[in-house]
């Protein structure tokens, strides 16, 4: 290999280990960066990319293991340090001054300095900005203020930045997640130009045909740990795709729903049916239906589109062009108030921000969506929402030391619990689940998917979007998986295998 | 029983300390004039800040709302303004009184919709708002006073209930203060302020009318405003367009001693009126002491900051000595606290 001959300047990790309070989203994580390489790292989502990124760039700092440069130790406690050691980090979304001028951007905090007087060289940056920009082909005005350039632009503005520090290392973080196919390709190109000035380069992504198109080689990453480096032209897809996804969790959990499920009917009228739903810049042609008593999932990576498609049917986002029908009646929600009114009721992902009211008790948590229930005329009837409240705290298994306790100081999983619980009490006939235990212990988790198919045989139809592939592939009865706004197919649950839905989600043909 | 005495207190710490305050200021202004400590005299001396009481009820829920309104004196002046120049031209008062208040009504309805139609920051709104009725006062009734007010309707804080000391105008905050205590604690609108005010994006997802809520609660201070533009034209006999210059930032000092969080979610009718009496009481006992009001405002200041910071270093106090206590192995006493928690 090319790289081979210039084994000088290699970035190396050992064993780096990091945990924010919980478990560890990184476990002894080895990794190797040749000069002269562009280097993928994949996985899904929260395997630890990002953590990794941010380790060799003193965004944090390790809690055990270390990184060396030509086999000496380094320290990176901070981003300057990163900096000095000529390691740039280029961020998924462009972290810039938007209203400082682009060459300003460039040399922030280095600014070039008269040495008589101790003002700043405009013309002198200007140029140097100006070449820099040149040498990456990047047709941009260092004049011209960050503020009113596209993601893309911007992105040009940061590797200029990386160049000007003579970064040797640079370190993208998913930079093609908002860029068109055009644009990833001049990103592509400039990838190219820097490898060959011996720039090593690492390239955090997961659309698979993008790695294979630029990288040398690929590492993957599987809940915090190392599956495996390999050299591109030597592994195929299909085993990159095994490798990201957990197998033996995931059929373990699948076997063991397979047989809670059987004990259901057979599912029954469509309730929900969307089609052709699409609204500009974020999701195009989605149809999908769900019937009484179905676990229908929307699986998918982040970003691609499966809360703003929830969040249309619920009356929060606009849609432009399809149609949805209830229970055969078309209808367009204009708020959550009308969907609930009608029976669709919406878990948000972010329960802390989107769901719960912190300081409220369980009880005021719970009635929350149906104040009109729990009151005559104006007042509220303290114990009627007692009684609510105590009956969905019984039949979730909420632990909380009492109705009234604040649910700030429960666990996240008991808050999960609680929230289930406020939609409950608005009768649905159709919940839409978004990722339903993120962020929520082991147990909990398993209590919560019991729960979901429990409502399903109760005769409610559930749509569940997860980015846990386990508990997709658990649950559901059919898949749908999303890719960059658009379904990218349907699974039913015999055909749905972790490689299978991996593969749509990841993209299979070369397509950008 | 003792745990229950100890939990109540835990949770009325802002309105005991309050009513500490309180007792302190009516010794002070004991200890000032000897005259002071008269039963009428307490009850006279409240008819001062009951125009500041009823401002301060609304403002209570305005900012639980997680909002402001800086245009309540300036509602206020309006109101008395219009009200002067309506009977002026021959209304009959009751009728101009009603006219006024529905004035005032809809002058803070404007202010709701403004911030809700435009997504504009109440801040900034009630800025605006507040500039501008007071300069439509001037405008209407120039520099000159209004009087010339009937008979019943002049002089309210100089009527009591017949036989008793009790001053009408603290009658008439105390039929509102209970309206307030039962609208914000009783009722499902009470709750739903509480709610937006902590998180309203959980509440737009929830499908509550956030909007709505946040309209009716600025109608609402506009027309205890108003309320308050009335009784004082009443006291003074007379309205002009200045009246009550500043006194917003009087009204917020007092919800906001009165323990309601700026941020939000969190506040208490009971804190509101306490707050109001302490206020009140130390500027009346200022004034018995010859300070001047602008002086006044030193001690206002200083104890609306001491309001704020004291359960703020309490709180710390107490997890600082929680976790020693937790080092020094008395782990089992700090869970048992805990639980009563």
């Amino acid at each position: 290999m090319a790289q081979d001959a210039r084994r000088q300047g290699i970035l190396k990790a050992r064993g780096l280990t990091k945990a924010f309070g919980g478990p560890p989203v990184l476990r002894e994580v080895d990794f190797e960066l040749f000069p002269g390489e562009v280097h993928a790292v994949v996985g899904e989502n929260g395997a630890g990319k990002s953590t990794l990124l941010k380790l060799l760039t003193g965004v944090h700092e390790p809690d055990a293991g270390e990184i060396a440069i030509d086999g000496a130790p380094v320290a990176i406690p901070s981003p300057a340090a990163a900096q000095a050691l000529g390691i740039a980090h280029i961020f998924q979304e462009p972290t810039l001054f938007p209203d400082l001028s682009v060459a300003e951007n460039i040399f922030v905090g280095r600014l070039p300095v008269g040495e008589r007087f101790p003002v700043v060289r405009w013309r002198a940056m200007r140029q140097e900005a100006r070449a820099l920009l040149d040498s990456i082909g990047a047709r941009l005005s260092p004049e011209a203020l960050v503020g009113t350039l596209s993601v893309a632009e911007q992105q040009l503005v940061e590797i200029a930045a990386a160049l000007s520090q003579k970064a040797r290392y640079v370190l993208m973080d998913e930079p093609t997640a908002s860029l068109t196919p055009r644009e990833v390709e001049r990103l592509f190109r400039i990838i190219r130009d820097l490898k060959d000035r011996g720039a090593g380069i690492v390239f955090v992504n997961h659309r698979l045909e993008e790695v294979f198109a630029i990288a040398d080689r690929v590492t993957v990453l599987r809940d915090g740990g190392k599956v495996g480096t390999w050299t591109v032209g030597e592994v195929s897809r299909d085993e990159v795709i095994r490798a990201m996804v957990g197998r033996e969790l995931a059929r373990w959990a699948k076997q063991e729903m397979d047989a809670e499920r059987r004990r259901g009917g057979p599912a029954g009228e469509v309730l929900l049916e969307v089609e052709n739903l699409g609204a500009r810049g974020r999701f195009a042609g989605v149809s999908l239906h769900v019937r009484r008593g179905e676990i229908v999932a929307l699986a998918g990576l982040v970003g691609a589109g499966r809360s703003e498609v929830a969040q249309a049917i619920f009356g929060i986002e606009r849609f432009h062009t399809g149609t949805i029908r209830f229970k055969g009646k078309p209808v367009a929600f204009r708020s959550p108030r009308e969907a609930l009114a009608a029976g669709i009721a919406y878990l948000p992902e972010d329960r802390q921000h989107q769901g719960l009211i912190l300081p409220f008790p369980v009880s005021g948590n719970i009635t929350l969506s149906i104040l009109g229930e729990i009151s005559r005329s104006g007042w509220l009837l303290r114990r009627k929402e007692q009684a609510m409240a105590k009956e969905q705290v019984e039949r979730l298994g909420v632990r909380t030391p009492g109705i009234s306790t604040p649910v700030q100081h429960l666990s996240g999983g008991n808050q999960q619990k609680v929230l289930v619980g406020k939609l409950l009490v608005t009768r649905p006939e159709v919940l839409i689940l978004d990722e339903p235990t993120r962020g929520v212990d082991v147990g909990a988790k398993a209590e919560i998917h019991r729960l979901i198919v429990e409502l399903a045989r109760q005769g409610i139809g559930v749509l569940m979007i997860s980015s846990d592939l386990s508990e997709v592939l658990a649950l559901a009865d059919r898949v749908l998986v999303m890719r960059d706004g658009r379904l990218a197919g349907e699974l039913d649950r015999a055909q749905a295998t972790e490689e299978a839905v991996m593969r749509l989600a990841v993209g299979g043909a070369a397509s950008a | 029983m003792s745990s229950r005495v100890r939990q109540w207190t835990r949770d009325n710490a802002t309105e005991l300390l309050l009513f500490v305050l309180w007792l302190g200021s009516l010794a002070l202004g004991a200890v000032i004039s000897p005259y002071f400590l008269s039963v009428q005299n307490l009850f006279d001396m409240t008819s001062q800040f009951m125009e500041l009481g009823l401002m301060a009820l609304a403002m209570t829920l305005v900012i639980i709302l997680g909002q402001i309104d800086l245009s309540v004196a300036s509602i206020l002046a309006l109101t008395g303004v219009v009200f002067g120049l309506l009977q002026e031209g021959g209304m009959h008062a009751g009728a101009a009184m009603l006219l006024a208040l529905g004035l005032s009504a809809a002058l803070g309805l404007f202010n709701g919709w403004l911030a809700v139609a435009f997504r504009l920051p109440a801040l900034v709104v009630t800025l605006g708002t507040m500039a501008l009725y007071r300069g439509a006062g001037q405008i209407l009734l120039g520099d000159r006073s209004t009087y010339g007010f009937p008979l019943w309707f002049i002089s309210v804080d100089f009527r009591y209930i017949p036989g008793t000391p009790v001053p009408y105008p603290l009658v008439i905050f105390c039929l509102f203060a209970l309206v307030f205590f039962l609208l914000l604690h009783r009722t499902t609108f009470g709750r739903l302020v509480y709610a937006i005010g902590a998180n309203q994006r959980a509440c737009r997802f929830s499908g509550i009318h956030v909007d709505r809520i946040q309209v009716a609660v600025f109608t609402l201070s506009g027309l205890m405003a108003g309320a308050a533009g009335l009784m004082m034209s009443s006291r003074f006999a007379s309205a002009r367009w200045d009246m009550a210059s500043g006194y917003e930032l009087d009204v917020i000092t007092t919800v906001v001693l009165g323990g309601t969080s700026i941020f939000g979610g969190r506040g208490t009718i009971a804190g509101t009126v306490l707050a109001l009496f302490v206020i009140g009481t130390l500027r009346y006992a200022m004034g018995l002491a010859n300070v001047l009001p602008q002086n006044q405002g030193v001690v206002i200041g200083l104890l609306l900051v001491m309001a704020v910071l004291l359960p703020e270093l309490w709180a710390r106090w107490r997890a600082h000595s929680f976790a020693r206590a937790a080092e020094g192995g008395g782990l089992a006493r700090v869970k048992v606290r805990e639980r009563s928690l």
